[in-house]
């Protein structure tokens, strides 16, 4: 159960004593803070041209604001939200990709991610160039690659696809194929971010089984998902996101009941379906 | 204002364990801009496979659709040469004959290795999109296996111009040695240069569309299409002023002239090459936290 947390200070003594034993991930007072221009590609001209104006250049996006969490080693916990909401964001900064503004992100064990399609970085290479190129950036040796390449391959079960591009995948090949690669990863800790809705309905059983088998060896799964069914189905607890702040932690199927009914469209198939 | 990941008290027992894959992470805000530099060092060492073959794949996609492939590798630089030979000999009505076009080679293939490592140095940040929202691990392979994909390039050029060097009559003996410490000077400074213009290039976007003039113009300021010997006095301190001066006429000296090259040269390459590497490191390696932010 995430308990959430009532001292909203921070305490940033390097002690692990203050973190309780089985959490695996604890986030204490996050806030996220983007710092974008208002152009999607800072140029030297527009930024003379405002710099002339006296505007500034720097527009804020507050992505996650005060959030508080601690997750147990074991467990799954279920991230709705709307889009937008501060999702992803969240799973980047506990990746240790995105830098906190304020507060602070305690991490137990290694980490693996499955953010939004992850592996395929470059869809000119083949699926297998980008599994060994990510595995060697996530800085795994040649050997363990090696050995763990035949594992990913079979799971994904993309046969001849893994020596095309991956420019001639389908979404639901993509999907699989990062699934794969993250689940093989041997992780502490696994985040999947909306990754399962792309798979074919055999091969989101198969993951379910797989993440199944990863809680009973006490691994941690966070994931990211629209598909409340799967919330209910998988996860052991569940937080609602709304627009970066904390809205409800709490048993799933409380949560997954409270999100339907502010989305105001009731329990109807299509939400509990994946999407 | 930036914003980091500050790694405390690493679990000694990880193999993996190097601030980027250990067992135990805090991920705290803090102003000041650099991780602890021994450990970022002993993370890039780790995934040093990672750059090689990045940049084995970079090459081989490269010419992936064309019909000559991987003897593009070959044509370019034949090609490159031809011009500048054809330009140099008909606008300066120079007749250098087979020793000057050696030259001419010599000094072309090196410029372009440092040219095509700072031109793709400084896309690879903003290019290598979703690598970087998506895995955490230094951002300086990035840059730096743009240089090795250049090196790769460089590599069969050598043995065009090895050809060129016989066709020349010019002398084979251990002055050529000289050679190898001379590119790993132009090496680490292009490096520098590299991870400089990387990290600029995620602030302004426009760098990448100015470089290949800048490259042109340092190209024609660098004793390669001439000698450094023929240059007019007053333009000496124009030539002292660019960091590869040394390096090439160092470069041209052993290569095309047999002779040692000068201790003072060979300084001056030097420490332009240590100063941008660690110039362009440092700003690189302070700057890389926030790159997922603002790409």
């Amino acid at each position: 159960m995430p308990s959430v947390s009532d001292d909203p200070r921070a305490e940033d003594s390097a002690a692990s004593g203050h973190m309780t034993d089985d959490a695996s991930i604890k986030v204490e007072n996050l806030s996220v803070t983007y710092r974008t221009s208002y152009e999607k590609a800072p140029t030297l001209k527009s930024m003379l041209m405002r710099k002339r104006r006296g505007e500034r250049t720097v527009q804020e996006i507050e992505a996650l604001r005060e959030v508080s969490f601690e997750v147990p080693h074991g467990a799954v916990l279920g991230l709705v939200g709307a889009n937008g909401a501060g999702k992803s964001t969240l799973v980047r900064t506990v990746a240790g990709i995105l830098p906190p503004t304020e507060g602070r992100v305690e991490v137990h064990g290694r980490v693996s991610t499955l953010l939004a399609l992850g592996v395929g970085f470059n869809r000119n290479l083949t699926g297998r160039q980008n599994v060994v190129l990510g595995g060697l950036a996530a800085g795994l040796s040649r050997d363990e690659l090696a050995e763990k390449y035949d594992e990913i391959a079979g799971f994904a079960e993309l046969g001849e696809f893994m020596d095309l591009p991956m420019r001639t995948y389908s979404s639901g090949m993509y999907g699989r194929l990062a699934f794969s690669v993250a689940v093989h990863m041997d992780p502490d800790i696994l985040l999947i971010d909306e990754a399962l809705s792309v798979g074919d309905a055999r091969f989101k059983r198969k993951s379910f089984e797989k993440m199944r088998e990863l809680c009973a060896e006490a691994r941690t799964i966070v994931l990211v998902t629209h598909a409340l069914g799967s919330v209910r189905e998988l996860c052991s607890e569940a937080i609602w996101l709304h627009k970066g702040r904390l809205a409800m932690c709490d048993e799933p199927a409380k949560v997954v009941e409270a999100y339907t009914r502010f989305l105001d469209v009731g329990e109807s198939a299509e939400v509990l379906e994946d999407v | 204002m930036s914003a980091g990941v500050i790694k405390e008290a690493p679990a000694p027992s990880s193999a993996r364990d190097d601030g980027f894959s250990s067992e135990r992470h805090v991920y705290r805000p803090h102003r000041a801009g650099l991780p602890p530099i021994l450990p970022y060092v002993r993370a890039v060492w780790r995934r040093r496979q990672f750059t090689f073959e990045l940049s084995r794949t970079t090459l081989r996609s490269s010419h992936f659709n064309t019909v000559f492939g991987q003897l593009w590798l070959v044509i370019n630089p034949l090609l490159l040469a031809f011009v500048y030979f054809l330009l140099v000999e008909i606008l300066s009505r120079r007749n250098g004959g087979a020793p000057f076009f050696a030259h001419l080679m010599a000094g072309l293939f090196v410029f372009y290795f440092f040219s095509s490592s700072v031109n793709q140095g400084a896309k690879s940040v903003v290019g290598g999109g979703r690598l970087i929202l998506n895995t955490a691990f230094p951002r300086t392979l990035l840059p730096l296996s743009s240089v090795v994909t250049a090196f790769m390039r460089f590599l069969p050029t050598l043995a065009i111009y090895a050809v060129m060097h016989a066709i020349a009559g010019l002398p084979v003996g251990p002055h050529l040695l000289w050679a190898i410490p001379i590119f790993a000077m132009i090496a680490i400074f292009a490096s520098g240069v590299a991870m400089l213009f990387a990290a600029a290039q995620v602030y302004f976007r426009d760098l990448s569309s100015f470089l290949p003039y800048v490259t042109r113009i340092w190209l024609y300021a660098s004793p390669v299409l001439y000698y450094a010997e023929e240059v007019p006095e007053r333009f000496r301190p124009i030539l002292a002023l660019n960091p590869l001066y040394p390096l090439l006429a160092s470069w041209s000296d052993v290569l095309n002239q047999a002779q040692q090259p000068s201790a003072g040269l060979l300084a001056w390459g030097l420490a332009w090459a240590l100063v941008a590497f660690v110039a362009g490191g440092l700003f690189f390696i302070s700057r890389e936290r926030e790159f997922a932010v603002r790409l």
